[in-house]
């Protein structure tokens, strides 16, 4: 059975349920959050992970007041077999 | 295993089936709320203790109202400001039970002053979450209890001044000033150490309860963009700098190492414990059989009134006592002044095959009338074909109405002739089972000794009941047709 392994650390900003509050860009150690140019349907210019430098730290986690916005991995979590991750 | 992963708790719901917007999965909170932070500090703290069947929480009135969108535990939305005497409710009735007072400065230090100040007085094993933003953030901005001095809100648009508004109320400082608080302190969002520590304080808040040590309060600074007018990351910037000078953080008191953790085990007492406790043994060892009645008489929803001291009440507690050993569905309840003697005084009985709903009668369809102001008053009210007893020995006039049955008894001579004036109200009580045959007489007997005080009352009550039941049974129906 192939288990999905997180290669690196990782977070995941949902951009539908993100405020653009900005929050998490304001608490990150790395900067590496970032408004993106775009809107959600909502209209907010939601916050997205750059790529690269992610230490996994999650206090992008608990800065972010919305329970499922921020998700963070770390590097080797396996992930659950109905899991998606996309960034 | 380290933890790998930061995702959503499962003390929240997968989706949020509760809120009535087409998304489901993000909160109405304003970006950048804390309440946010609290609900993830929160859940989080209900999933890791394993405590989230059962938790149940006390929503205020505030934005946090809702709070039962999200979170999958129990939930009761309180009175504004009661949310501390529900909890203590809510904890009594069951001990075992999480329970979690979350409000918000308008509900607990403004209108639900008294009640916060008492139950952390009696030192409830409950958690308090008191989030403070300085200000009224649902209703729009309003100056609260907390607000700070020279803070501009709608109702302080000059910025609240001291000689008019008052001093911002510094509710740990307060409750700190009890004995019996055990573990109190302030803690703020605006950064991510101090998130930290709202987090480890949440969760310490809820342990406490868990361990069952005694009561809890966490204060936390939290931010209102909306209400503040300010965007989210300079709301931060404003706890820091202005909210925490007037509000040191600081833990104000932590007791709970010198509390030994309550060992209490959940115990759930059995049908038999539950029978020998509250005395029943006695009466469930015999049977009382329903009776057979006339269609017409089912479900009698009941009123009895006459002046105060007349045993009105105890009348109907009688009637609803020996319903109830019947096995009816069946409620009680007074209406009086406040007069001990004198006065009027009236009572609600429903004895019913189906469940209670209102114990209220407005329409009755038996009228138990003991004095002359009680028939004139409530006789228009009776249902037809319903029945009006009346005490003709005191009431000097009839009925006038003729669509009804009606059945005088000289009650009070009755009584007197049993050489006790006051046992009028069993007459009329016997009478009414007697015409009716909505009870048994062996029920109505059996009820005597847990309605009546003075065991050598008893006696004579019996009796009463035994001659009215006679007159009810021997007397002649009227024909309704006229």
């Amino acid at each position: 059975m192939n288990q999905k392994i997180v290669e690196n650390h990782l977070t995941i900003i949902q951009p539908e349920i993100c405020k653009g509050c900005g929050l998490c860009i304001s608490a990150c150690p790395q900067n590496v959050l970032k408004f993106h140019d775009k809107f959600n349907s909502k209209g907010y210019h939601y916050a997205y992970y750059v790529g690269e430098g992610c230490t996994g730290c999650n206090v992008c986690f608990y800065a972010c007041p919305e329970p499922e916005a921020v998700i963070v991995y770390k590097k080797g979590h396996v992930l659950q077999e109905n899991e998606e991750v996309t960034i | 295993m380290a933890k790998t992963a930061w995702t959503k708790s499962d003390a929240f719901y997968n989706e949020y089936f509760r809120n009535p917007n087409p998304d489901k999965k993000s909160t109405h909170y304003c970006p950048g709320c804390g309440h946010g932070h609290v609900h993830k500090f929160l859940a989080e703290a209900f999933e890791d203790f394993g405590v989230v069947d059962q938790t149940i929480m006390i929503s205020p009135v505030g934005c946090s109202v809702f709070a039962y969108y999200y979170f999958d535990t129990g939930n009761i939305q309180a009175a504004h400001g009661r949310a501390a005497a529900v909890a203590t409710g809510i904890k009594r009735a069951h001990p075992h039970s999480i329970v979690v007072s979350y409000q918000g400065d308008g509900d607990l230090a403004a209108i639900g002053t008294a009640e916060l100040i008492h139950s952390a007085n009696r030192g409830e094993n409950i958690t308090v979450i008191f989030v403070n933003n300085a200000i009224y953030g649902m209703t729009g901005g309003q100056m609260a209890p907390t607000t700070l001095k020279g803070q501009k809100t709608t109702t302080s648009p000059r910025g609240r001044d001291p000689k008019n508004e008052g001093n911002p109320v510094k509710v740990c400082e307060m409750v700190n000033s009890l004995d019996a608080p055990v573990y109190l302190e302030r803690v703020s969002l605006h950064d991510v150490k101090h998130r930290a520590k709202a987090r480890m304080a949440i969760r310490k808040a809820i342990k406490n309860q868990v361990d069952g040590i005694g009561y809890s309060l966490v204060e936390v600074l939290s931010p209102c963009p909306s209400g503040w007018k300010m965007d989210p990351v300079d709301s931060m910037k404003w706890i820091e700098e202005e909210m925490t000078k007037v509000f040191p953080l600081e833990v104000f008191r932590d007791r709970s190492k010198e509390i030994e953790p309550s060992q209490e085990k959940k115990h759930i007492p059995t049908k038999d414990e539950i029978i020998t406790n509250l005395g029943l043994k006695e009466l469930h060892d015999e049977a009382f059989q329903k009776t057979q009645m006339a269609s017409h008489y089912k479900n009698p929803a009941i009123k009895a009134a006459g002046f105060g001291g007349q045993g009105i009440l105890l009348l109907g507690v009688g009637l609803a006592q020996a319903g109830m050993l019947e096995g009816y569905n069946v409620s009680w309840i007074p209406s009086y002044g406040p007069e001990m003697r004198g006065g009027t005084a009236n009572c609600h009985v429903h004895i019913s095959e189906k469940v209670v709903g209102s114990p209220i009668v407005s329409k009755p369809s038996v009228l138990l009338a003991m004095n002359r102001p009680s028939l004139e008053k409530f006789q228009k009210d009776v249902v037809k074909e319903g029945l009006i007893i009346y005490d003709s020995s005191l009431i000097d006039i009839k009925p006038d109405r003729d669509d009804v049955e009606i059945l005088d008894i000289p009650a009070t001579k009755i009584a007197d002739e049993l050489g006790n004036t006051r046992i009028a109200n069993m007459v009329i009580l016997g009478a009414l089972v007697g015409y009716t045959n909505i009870l048994n007489l062996k029920s109505l007997v059996a009820t005597l000794p847990y309605i009546i005080t003075r065991k050598r009352l008893i006696d004579v009550n019996k009796k009463a009941i035994e001659k009215g039941f006679e007159f009810g049974k021997n007397f002649q129906k009227k024909d309704l047709q006229n």
